[in-house]
């Protein structure tokens, strides 16, 4: 449907000629745009719905509470899945968890799956790779999130919290008990739910038509196949080094993802597009100086030490597998 | 009244300040609006999600964008 909408949008009513460079990058343009913020909407509304019902203070409490023998990593990872990301959340959260009584790994697996995967990674790669990418991307965030964690977790981490974190969390007091939320009638929930859905399309609205404009461009114009005379699955090294350029760099999945798509179509291998990606999405020198609150320099490097290694990891993995 | 909005500054943190600011303007009561944007002053607050709202010293949302008739019926 969206696809007969945009082949009448752009060669109808703009009457250009779908032979054209400039005609195949509207089309693409408008196509994928449409689709895009589509499925951005009814995801973050599915997610908006299951966050309702496990509100993140409840569910703290309760992997406090609760012997888990390894499960609790598999349900934070889940759990930053489903959490809207805001990257000023993550040092009140990151708080809130070690103070009450969570392991630290477990803490950091929330804080790599969190960005990692969010509503706007599984929109944005559905939308430009198909719904098995998209999946594929989800599973592997969520068990690369438990991995990194559970490594992070053996080896003894706390005395590198910074003194104001070792201050904070010595200050025992937890959050008030939160308002009984399970009480409230589905009709009700899905309001707001509806509304902060509406309010994640309007906020990347702009980086989604940036970066698929950016692609529009690249796909009309840039020859099919041009890159495998550069780099292919065989070039040993460009994984690690596509992950080392994306660490520190800071962007939305919304304005990424259009991009790699196009380039993984003229000839990137898709691992190694994966990767940049997830090495783009997941750690940036912002999100470091946010966790500089919290953590000395030292536990910072150890932390997207071992993350940078993982997402390494699965690129030479996929590059296998595609 | 005092009403204080924390947040660190992120875009969902600016919109919760302008809803807030219009409620408070649309329903006539006299508040003062303060935004809190240091993180050790957010942490005593105890929350673990921001953007959140304070209405006289107590916690009433976290973790999301109000609307503006929520806060319209907080502070009324």
């Amino acid at each position: 449907m969206i696809q007969h909408f945009a082949d009448w949008l752009v060669y109808t009513v703009f009457g250009m000629n779908p032979e054209s460079h400039w005609g195949e990058a509207v089309h693409f343009f408008f196509y994928d745009t449409i689709k895009i913020l589509i499925l951005l909407f009814s995801i973050s509304l599915l997610m908006g719905i299951i966050n309702s019902y496990i509100p993140i203070d409840r569910m703290r409490r309760y992997l406090a509470t609760h012997k888990m023998y390894g499960f609790d990593y598999a349900i934070a990872s889940f759990l930053g899945v489903v959490t809207p990301f805001c990257s000023c959340s993550s040092v009140p959260l990151f708080i809130g968890f070690v103070k009450g009584g969570l392991p630290l790994g477990v803490t950091l697996t929330f804080l790599i799956s969190s960005p990692l995967v969010s509503e706007i990674a599984i929109a944005m790669f559905w939308g430009s790779f198909g719904w098995k990418i998209a999946l594929i991307y989800t599973v592997s965030g969520f068990f690369l999130s438990i991995i990194a964690g559970m490594m992070l977790g053996r080896m003894n981490l706390e005395p590198h919290l910074s003194d104001w974190a070792k201050q904070a969390i010595k200050d025992k007091q937890l959050p008030d008990v939160e308002t009984d939320t399970f009480g409230i009638p589905f009709h009700k929930r899905i309001v707001p739910i509806a509304r902060e859905a509406w309010n994640i399309v309007g906020g990347v609205l702009v980086y989604v038509i940036i970066g698929i404009a950016i692609g529009g461009i690249m796909h009309g114009f840039i020859p099919t196949g041009f890159f495998e005379q550069y780099i292919s699955s065989k070039t040993w090294y460009a994984v690690p080094l596509s992950v080392i350029a994306g660490v520190p760099m800071y962007a939305n999945a919304a304005g990424v993802v259009p991009i790699m798509q196009v380039l993984v179509s003229k000839g990137i291998p898709f691992g190694t597009a994966l990767s940049f990606m997830m090495a783009v999405i997941a750690l940036s020198i912002p999100e470091a100086t946010m966790l500089k609150k919290v953590m000395t320099w030292r536990l910072i490097g150890i932390f997207f030490g071992i993350t940078t290694l993982c997402i390494i990891f699965s690129g030479y993995l996929f590059n296998l597998i595609f | 009244m005092n009403i204080k909005i924390l947040g660190t500054g992120c875009t969902k943190c600016v919109k919760t300040y302008e809803v807030v600011k219009k409620a408070v303007e649309h329903s006539g009561v006299n508040a003062t609006i303060e935004k809190v944007e240091d993180i050790m002053e957010i942490m005593k607050y105890n929350i673990m999600t921001t953007p959140a709202v304070v209405v006289d010293e107590v916690v009433k949302i976290k973790g999301r964008v109000p609307s503006e008739q929520e806060i319209i019926n907080l502070i009324r």
